[in-house]
């Protein structure tokens, strides 16, 4: 195993981070806040409590939800596409390291990345309304999942794009909508019948639901059902991330 | 078999691009322990290819590598860890500092920090005062510097070069030959690739060319330049000559166009200055007049064109 090459790895793309921290964890907690003013004061003080929470409360989870699926994928994505669009990427490949440590590098810092911003967010949050986390074990479990899985998937998407455009793509084209239509700002039981069985097509629903039962003990579709979805979204990746490697398809000529 | 003072050992190596193009063929090679190679060949010839192979940036088509005792494939990880590589491209992290850069390489290589090497590398490279700039706001020839530092950081025991002072300025080259030299010392291996014959002749102690995916001659510089050089001596009469007079034929003498100049070509190891006084007696007891001798030996530049042309159909 070789340590070193994950710790570079590690500490390398998280100090990226940190040189870009405004871009990298100011301006989402800015969009998050900006979401609570509109959303949770302005219009949630209109509505009815939905299962007992109040509107405010019930979007915290898809909130944190929407900012750790875009971010994880984009941080992911950009991590192995800059090295690949630079040119640096002769290094890496060069390197006495396995796909799993350089995996285990990139998408770990990646996903750490995520799980703070998810922590800032959900602070951030309660500044706005007042909420608690009846299963926080689970609530923690199903932010670190999802952020190394959509860390994993950004992974993927970093290597597949052969430019930014294709980068820019799949979190503005694909992420945002499906999660705005996952039930960050409403309860699937509020669709009409129709669109609540469409809405079961849309994996985000059940990473949504599954992460507002951990705060609320309530949710659009059973914990269990959300879990093994998240986890047969991550077992896919790998799989996927593990073909890439062996072919080098993207990477080696 | 691979002799025992081999460092790397390149057998029946083949490859062959998606595209259908056979960039390799079946190529056999070793580079000895401590020596300076020089990789010679016209573009698209086959040498980025090779040392991507090498170094693991490029999957063969067929054959194996055998780099300080292990095999590139089934142990990667030892074999690459004795390697570095500095590619062709400026490709460098812009917006990194020197000093993380080439930390990043260190550990990226399996080594535990080790402040006083990198320092080390970097004082060397005349790099330590700018240890702290961004990569990204350095001369050209300052990153090719910083790509060398970051492929010494691990300690490699083999160095591949791939064309190291392309757009480099004529003092950075000659500073980057004497630290090749100086690497060379510490016992590092180098591998170097380059379209500057002169780069060769200035600090390779062998020559292989390669050509088509195929490596068309490999041999010790010296023996090279004395098996295939040429000595030209050239004569500026005073009077144009109509012919070669009797007394002076040779074979090798000639007369141009002009009646000028004579021109004797001393071919392989003879040794030219020798030829050179020679002919200068003949002329004189010829009662020969003329107003200048000179003698030039060719480059290594002659003899390779003279190889690669030769090849062609």
């Amino acid at each position: 195993m070789n340590i070193h090459a994950i710790r570079a790895i590690y500490t390398f793309e998280l100090g990226r981070t940190l040189r870009t921290l405004f871009q990298s964890l100011a301006s989402p907690v800015i969009s998050t806040s900006l979401y609570f003013i509109v959303f949770g004061s302005a219009i949630g003080s209109r509505m009815h409590t939905i299962g007992g929470v109040s509107y405010g409360a019930f979007i915290v989870p898809g909130l944190i939800m929407l900012a750790l699926l875009t971010e994880s994928t984009a941080n992911a994505s950009f991590g192995i596409y800059l090295p690949r669009f630079t040119g640096t990427v002769y290094e890496l490949l060069s390197a006495p390291i396995s796909a799993v440590e350089a995996l285990t590098g990139y998408v770990g810092a990646a996903a750490t990345k995520s799980v703070v911003l998810g922590l800032i967010i959900a602070c951030t949050a309660r500044l706005f309304v007042p909420y608690g986390i009846v299963h926080p074990v689970w609530a923690a479990g199903f932010l670190i999942l999802t952020s190394i899985t959509f860390s994993l998937f950004g992974f993927i998407l970093g290597l597949w794009a052969d430019g930014f455009e294709k980068l820019q793509v799949v979190p503005v084209m694909i992420i945002t909508p499906l999660t705005f239509l996952g039930g960050t700002f409403y309860s699937v039981s509020m669709l009409p019948p129709a669109w609540q069985t469409v809405t079961l097509f849309n994996p985000i629903v059940y990473l949504v639901s599954g992460f507002r039962w951990a705060f609320y003990g309530q949710a659009d579709v059973g914990v269990g059902f959300s879990l093994g979805m998240i986890v047969l979204f991550m077992a896919l990746c790998v799989a996927i991330i593990t073909w890439v490697f062996k072919t080098g398809w993207r990477l080696r000529t | 078999m691979t002799s025992s003072d081999a460092i790397v050992a390149i057998t029946g190596l083949d490859k062959t691009y998606k595209g259908g193009h056979r960039a390799l063929k079946s190529v056999d090679l070793e580079i000895r322990r401590g020596e300076i190679f020089a990789l010679l060949g016209p573009n698209g010839a086959g040498k980025t290819t090779l040392i991507g192979i090498v170094c693991g940036l490029v999957r063969p088509t067929g054959g194996t590598v055998i780099a300080d005792g292990h095999d590139i494939a089934r142990d990667y990880r030892a074999a690459r860890a004795k390697i570095g590589l500095v590619p062709q491209e400026l490709s460098t992290d812009m917006f990194e500092t020197v000093w993380h850069s080439v930390n990043y390489s260190r550990g990226l290589f399996g080594k535990p920090r080790d402040h006083a090497h990198v320092e080390r590398v970097l004082r060397d490279l005349s790099l330590w005062d700018k240890r702290d700039s961004k990569i990204g706001a350095l001369s050209g020839g300052m990153k090719r510097r910083v790509l060398i530092a970051k492929a010494l950081s691990h300690e490699p025991t083999i160095l591949f070069l791939d064309e190291p002072t392309a757009g480099v300025d004529v003092e950075l080259r000659r500073d980057m030959w004497e630290m090749v030299r100086k690497l060379r010392q510490q016992g590092v291996t180098i591998i170097l690739t380059t379209h500057y014959i002169e780069e060769a002749e200035e600090m390779a102690d062998r020559i292989g060319v390669i050509d088509g995916g195929e490596i068309i001659l490999i041999e010790e510089k010296h023996a090279l330049m004395a098996k295939l050089g040429r000595t030209k001596v050239t004569v500026g009469l005073t009077a144009p000559l109509a012919s070669i007079p009797s007394s002076l034929t040779d074979e090798n003498l000639a007369l141009s166009d002009d009646g000028d100049t004579l021109v004797l070509t001393v071919a392989g190891a003879e040794d030219g200055a020798r030829a050179a006084a020679e002919l200068v007696k003949r002329l004189t007891m010829a009662g020969i007049d003329f107003v200048s001798v000179d003698t030039t030996r060719s480059t290594l530049e002659d003899i390779f064109v003279d190889l690669v042309e030769k090849k062609r159909p």
